[in-house]
This record gives C-alpha cells, sequence and structure tokens, in this order.
C-alpha cells in the first residue's frame, strides 16, 4: 500500500493505492493522522484503492470522527467493490462519498 | 479443473500477505473474476487475522489453507487451526444502522464476510477449528 499526500492550505488531499488491510491499515492511520493538525477538510481519493478490510475501516472510522471535530472529510473514486462494503457495512450512511 | 491445493503457515498477521498470494494465483489460474477475487481477499484478511490474534493466546501454531475447485464455479477455502475452540458464526451481527458516534468495529469483518461468500461453515474437529467459504468465481 501507499500513501500519496498533496496539502493544499488546510486541504489534506490524501490517495490510497493499493489495499488496505490488516498489515497495511496501521501505516494509513499514521500517515495520515500525522498530517490532520490544522486540516478542515480532508479528501481521500480511493480511485487507486484495490479493497479494504475491516482494519481499513476502523481507519475510516476513526478519521470521521477526527475530522467532524475539526471540519470534514470526503471520499471520492469509491469503486465498486468498496462500496459495496461501505453499504453493507452502513458506513455508507455515516461518511460523505462524492 | 486444478487439484486440491494447501499451504501451512505460522499464524501470525504478517503472514497474512504469504496466503493471499498463494490463493491469488491459484483464482487467476482459474479465471476468476477481479471482484470476487477481492472480496476473497477480505475474507482471507478477516479470517487469517482473526486466527493470527485469537488462535493461540499463550503460544505459536500453525494454520492451513486449503484451497478446492468445485463444480459450478465454486471455489472452496477451508482455514484449518489447532487453537482455542471458536467458532465466529455464533458472533451477533453488528448493528450496521448506529450512527457515527456509537458505531463499533467488533464483529464487523466476519460480518463482511458472511455477506460477500455463498456460503460460509463452521465445525470443531479432531481438536480442529475449521472454517471454509465458498464462492463463485465466474
Amino acid at each position: 500500500m501507499e500513501v500519496i499526500k498533496n496539502k493544499d492550505g488546510a486541504k489534506l488531499e490524501v490517495k490510497v493505492v493499493g489495499r488496505v488491510d490488516t498489515t497495511t491499515a496501521p501505516q494509513f492511520e499514521e500517515e495520515v493522522k500525522s498530517q490532520l493538525g490544522d486540516v478542515s477538510k480532508l479528501v481521500l481519493d480511493l480511485a487507486k484503492l484495490e479493497y479494504i478490510s475491516s482494519a481499513g475501516l476502523r481507519v475510516l472510522l476513526s478519521l470521521q470522527k477526527l475530522m467532524s471535530k475539526q471540519g470534514e472529510m470526503v471520499l471520492c473514486n469509491v469503486n465498486e467493490v468498496v462500496k459495496e462494503i461501505l453499504e453493507v457495512t452502513g458506513f455508507i450512511n455515516i461518511l460523505t462519498i462524492e | 479443473m486444478t487439484e486440491v491445493k494447501s499451504i501451512k503457515v505460522e499464524a501470525k498477521v504478517e503472514n497474512v500477505a504469504q496466503v493471499t498470494n498463494f490463493v491469488d494465483a491459484l483464482l487467476e489460474e482459474n479465471d476468476c473474476q477481479m471482484k470476487a477475487q477481492m472480496q476473497i481477499d477480505i475474507a482471507i484478511d478477516e479470517l487469517f487475522s482473526n486466527i493470527s490474534y485469537y488462535a493461540y493466546p499463550d503460544s505459536e501454531g500453525e494454520a492451513e489453507i486449503i484451497v478446492d475447485f468445485l463444480p459450478d464455479d465454486l471455489v472452496s477455502i477451508a482455514f484449518i487451526d489447532s487453537g482455542v475452540p471458536y467458532n465466529p458464526l455464533e458472533k451477533d451481527d453488528p448493528d450496521v444502522t448506529l450512527s457515527l458516534e456509537e458505531r463499533e468495529i467488533g464483529g464487523l469483518g466476519i460480518f463482511m464476510v458472511k455477506k460477500s461468500m455463498e456460503k460460509i461453515d463452521y465445525k470443531y474437529e479432531e481438536n480442529k477449528n475449521i472454517l471454509t467459504i465458498y464462492k463463485k468465481i465466474h
């Protein structure tokens, strides 16, 4: 998995490439959270995300809780497999998908 | 039609990639649909990590994964360990309607597997947990 970050003022765009699973989720969490200081808009670009397991959902939930306090979080370019996961787990209702 | 193939690894979370690569190679040989393969990969992550974390609390142990291609485009993948008897299918499904503040992650992994597979079954035999998932590959 690779996390590509692009910070523009208070906006942080994060491209997630590969798989967010048990072994990579901690790195994903660390890399994003370490950049969130003054961020009021977090955009997660999931175009290159192959799939996400529950370990990754845990990170999304944690990021959403953080960003709800300091701004907003948006997911974009969600592929079919990931979208279905978000639907089945009800995450589609607590996350914002563009 | 491929013969039954299996891999045995130490039940450690860092070995999930080895198991995934082993299964993916077999799925690709059998022209598995990409979406089904990703759902299977997610299931491997959930089930193998569960074994890694919980099967052998005070010791180290192994997990065996057996892949079998069945009629009607089905693949079965069995996860076998000799650890603490545990049937994840008995766990209550999580409440997926809760709000952001109330949401918990516990149980979500096995729930995702149940929802994405054709069938999943569990048995405890000869001191072994045997959890088998079935998925259509075409």
